[in-house]
């Protein structure tokens, strides 16, 4: 039990050694004057929470409903076009896109066949990796076809709109040009997104609230006011308000899509040459920039709207055909609401709607005070433990401080290894495990003290307070991890940080509380051979 | 050097005599904390039941009716202010608001921001948190899960290293630790919310910790003596482990402590429980746990001992100080 080889002892003091070293890049960071810190390797080093930091952590979910309806709404318009084509048409009607299926009636019962196959060529495909198909064809009353999503294909679906939603915020977030943001999938239809040191998150909010669907469609003008009143819209059309014209000001529009966002190449912040009002200039690609063209060329003199997310922004006049592909938008813009919108526009629309659902922003005066606290009250928390344990235990409790002391370095180095973050409870993490680390070595010492006063040995008393004493930690650092661990996988944010540093804490104590304080007292023992120990 | 010794060698305290009281006192206490949870309630933070949390900081300490007179009129909600940390920080809790779209929560923060600046020139908001109604529901399943398992899981623990009659105490135990914690928060009425739950498994965690020592220590003693009376062995485990349990309960709320007073405020309500939690679990450790084993009849059963784990100690046995009789 004593016995430590000199590649034991050698071992042990390398692994630590690297630890501390690993350890020191994050220390001296926080101690060294800023200019002296800055020559600090950039890795490993931990970085820190919100809560330290300051920032922004929202948690945003996608209207999952949405998104089936809007598949539903893109397999009508596919159904009517495909349906429409060749030769013989297949005449359909009663087109509906109700509880969350698709149905439709033939006019003529003796097509089924023909419109099943066509059917089969746009609905039939199979969905993602399994192959699974994504919608249930039925034909009911030997006329009507009824087409249910599958929760296979609704499911894959939901995965690329989601996978497509991340990358949009992640270049929104980009182009807000912030610090290290954090933008991860959770869940099925969860994003999570963290900014450091943001100050305003409102902007952030704003642009991430944005769907920024971009279509241009051409302005319906055969509709009576009456009409528009009622919201009956003429067939192929559909009735939209303007951005900020109230209830009243409404518009028709013809249904289909002339140009999308989609077919944006760049969109910019611009003023207006004559009013200098602010205004977002657009640039389409090259099939874009020719339909444009097209269209323009052939309905000068009529009105075309501008629509974002299902709202008119403006409806301008074509004066004269626009050739060269690029545009602009004007609307009643500020500056940053111009910029916010070029912003989404550049970007990429949003597959799905996101909504906030959870939110929490620390001021950075608040982190900092925050860090202060901690670090002095794990400052403290040390000093009185190492003066207690010294009081009590002499020389084994130096030995039991040294172990602490160089635990808290090599917690700080395992941490920085992983990448981990430094948040407010994980600073009362490591307090705690300051205190449990002593729990070792006070089982260990206590055992000493008893085998002493049942009259053993010095060596025996020391070989059997390590070797009883090891059990028992043994026992009561698994039964701490079991907790640990369930923190880890069921905690969110600031408990998982909490949970992250208690679990390398019960881990590293071990080695440093139970294997190197017993080389160090095995080391003392063989050198001085004590006749009696003072514990 | 004199070193200092909390437990005075000998000592030998009859804890076991004194567990009908014990119990008695354990019973009324665990009662009383239920009965302060159902009619007081707990204080739950914006986590578990949705909302805004807005913490402003003022230049000078302000006045609270002028504050609550602010924010009443914006008619958002009746706010519930409290201060914490110093005296020039408040925090503001506000309802969830009606409407479904995520963009009124906006328009409040925003709101009561720009009241606020107004009434008081320099108020600045330290931070803020919005929860919505859905998210909180997951955080209070998550967090009945996490506790629930966490017993759940260390009970097992007990019931395969020692006998059931451990894990049977040691669950007892801890959930009178958890009632006496959810008591505390339901008399002070410090915000209960996810740091607590982080707060309550690392009690959980602790507590058993210490219950395992003194089972660990039993079990041995269980094979050592095995003529003695079940009480005596555990007066003489629980009496051995003792400097142990006192060292390290002193050692952890000394470092706990300097975290209270030092640590600042946003922490204070999850120090103030794990302090709390290992008073309790110690307390747990000694009365709960340890005396409940007589009352579910653990005996020393030489047969019931595997071959091969006998303790090889056992042999050493002639020279070991038998405790001291009464």
């Amino acid at each position: 039990m004593l016995d430590f080889p000199r590649w034991k002892v050698w071992s042990i003091y390398a692994v630590l050694a690297a630890l501390v070293a690993l350890a020191m890049p994050s220390v001296l960071s926080g101690i060294l004057p800023s200019n002296l810190a800055a020559h600090l390797p950039a890795k490993p080093r931990i970085n820190l929470g919100l809560d330290l930091a300051g920032g922004s952590y929202l948690l945003l979910e996608a209207d999952t409903n949405d998104l089936a309806n809007s598949r539903l709404e893109t397999m009508r318009d596919q159904i009517a076009a495909e349906m429409k084509r060749g030769s013989p048409r297949i005449a359909i009607g009663d087109i509906s896109t109700r509880n969350g299926q698709l149905s439709f009636m033939l006019r003529d019962p003796s097509q089924v066949d023909a419109a099943r196959e066509r059917l089969l060529s746009i609905a039939g495909g199979g969905a993602g990796m399994t192959g699974q198909r994504e919608w249930d064809i039925q034909v009911v009353d030997s006329s009507r076809f009824v087409l249910k999503p599958t929760q296979a294909g609704l499911d894959e679906a939901i995965n690329t709109a989601m996978g497509d939603a991340t990358e949009v915020v992640r270049r929104r977030i980009d182009e807000l040009g912030t610090r290290e943001p954090t933008i991860v999938r959770q869940g099925t239809n969860r994003i999570l997104v963290q900014v450091p040191g943001l100050q305003n998150p409102q902007a952030l909010k704003d642009l991430l609230g944005k769907t920024a669907k971009l279509e241009f469609k051409m302005v319906e003008e055969n509709v009576s006011p009456a009409d528009l009143a009622a919201n009956r819209a003429p067939l192929g059309a559909q009735i939209l308000t303007y951005v900020d014209g109230g209830p009243n000001a409404r518009i028709a529009v013809k249904r289909s899509t002339v140009i999308s966002g989609d077919q944006l190449v760049d969109a910019t912040q611009g003023y207006d040459p004559q009013t200098n009002a602010p205004i977002v200039n657009f640039t389409f690609d090259g099939q874009g920039g020719r339909r444009f063209a097209k269209t323009t060329t052939d309905n000068v003199g009529k009105r075309f709207a501008i629509i974002l997310d299902n709202q008119v922004i403006s409806a301008p006049s074509i004066n004269t055909p626009i050739l060269g592909g690029r545009g602009y938008i004007q609307g009643n813009f500020t500056v940053d609401s111009a910029n916010q919108l070029a912003i989404a526009l550049r970007s990429g629309k949003l597959p799905v709607n996101l909504k906030v659902i959870e939110e929490s922003t620390v001021g950075p005066d608040l982190g900092a005070d925050s860090i202060r606290a901690g670090l002095l009250a794990s400052a403290i928390a040390v000093a009185l433990v190492v003066v207690f344990m010294l009081v009590t235990y002499g020389r084994f409790g130096v030995y039991a401080n040294l172990a602490v002391v160089i635990n808290v370095f090599v917690i700080v180095g395992v941490l920085a290894v992983l990448g981990g973050t430094l948040t407010l409870p994980g600073i009362a993490g490591f307090v705690l495990t300051i205190g449990t680390a002593v729990d070792a070595n006070v089982l260990i010492n206590e055992r000493i003290r008893e085998e002493r006063r049942r009259g053993r040995s010095v060596v025996q008393s020391v070989e059997l307070g390590y070797k009883e004493a090891s059990r028992t930690i043994f026992e009561a650092n698994v039964t701490h991890a079991i907790s640990g661990l369930i923190m880890l996988v069921l905690g969110s944010g600031p408990v998982k940080g909490f949970a992250v540093v208690l679990l390398i804490g019960i881990v590293t104590s071990v080695f440093t509380a139970v294997t190197f304080t017993r080389m160090l007292v095995a080391q003392w023992i063989r050198r001085t051979k004590p006749k009696t120990i003072n514990i | 050097m004199k070193l200092l010794k909390l437990v005075p060698d000998d000592t030998n305290i009859d804890f076991v005599r004194l567990r009908t009281w014990a119990f008695g006192l354990t019973l009324a206490l665990s009662l009383l904390a239920v009965g302060l949870v159902f009619t007081r309630g707990l204080n739950m933070g914006v986590d578990f039941v949705g909302g805004l949390m807005i913490e402003e900081r003022f230049p000078t300490p302000p006045d609270q009716n002028r504050v609550r007179q602010v924010i009443d009129g914006l008619g958002v909600g009746e706010a519930s202010l409290q201060q914490v940390g110093d005296p020039r920080a408040l925090s503001i809790r506000l309802p969830v608001q009606q409407g479904a779209d995520d963009g009124a929560t906006n328009r409040v923060v925003r709101k009561v921001e720009s009241a606020l600046g107004q009434a008081f020139p320099g108020a600045t908001f330290s931070r803020y948190s919005t929860v919505s109604g859905k998210v909180s529901g997951e955080l209070v399943q998550h967090g009945i899960l996490a506790v629930v398992l966490a017993v759940l899981g260390i009970g097992l623990f007990a019931i395969f290293r020692f006998e059931w009659q451990f894990g049977v105490s040691t669950i007892v135990a801890i959930v009178h630790d958890l009632l006496m914690t959810l008591g505390f928060f339901a008399l002070t009425r410090f915000e209960f919310d996810l740091n607590i739950v982080a707060a309550v498994l690392t009690i959980i965690g602790y507590s058993i910790n210490d219950k395992i020592v003194i089972d660990d220590r039993i079990r041995e003693n269980m094979r050592r003596y095995r003529k003695m009376e079940m009480r005596d062995i555990i007066n003489l485990s629980v009496n051995e482990t003792l400097p142990r349990t006192v060292m390290t309960s002193v050692t952890i709320l000394l470092a706990l402590l300097a975290m209270l007073l030092l640590g600042g405020h946003v922490l204070r309500g999850f120090t103030a429980a794990m302090i709390l939690g290992i008073v309790v679990g110690t307390y747990s450790s000694i009365y709960v746990s340890s005396s409940l084993l007589i009352a579910l009849g653990l005996r020393a059963e030489p047969n019931r001992e595997k071959p091969g784990t006998t303790d090889k100690t056992k042999i050493d046995d002639a020279e070991r100080i038998v405790p001291r009789q009464r």
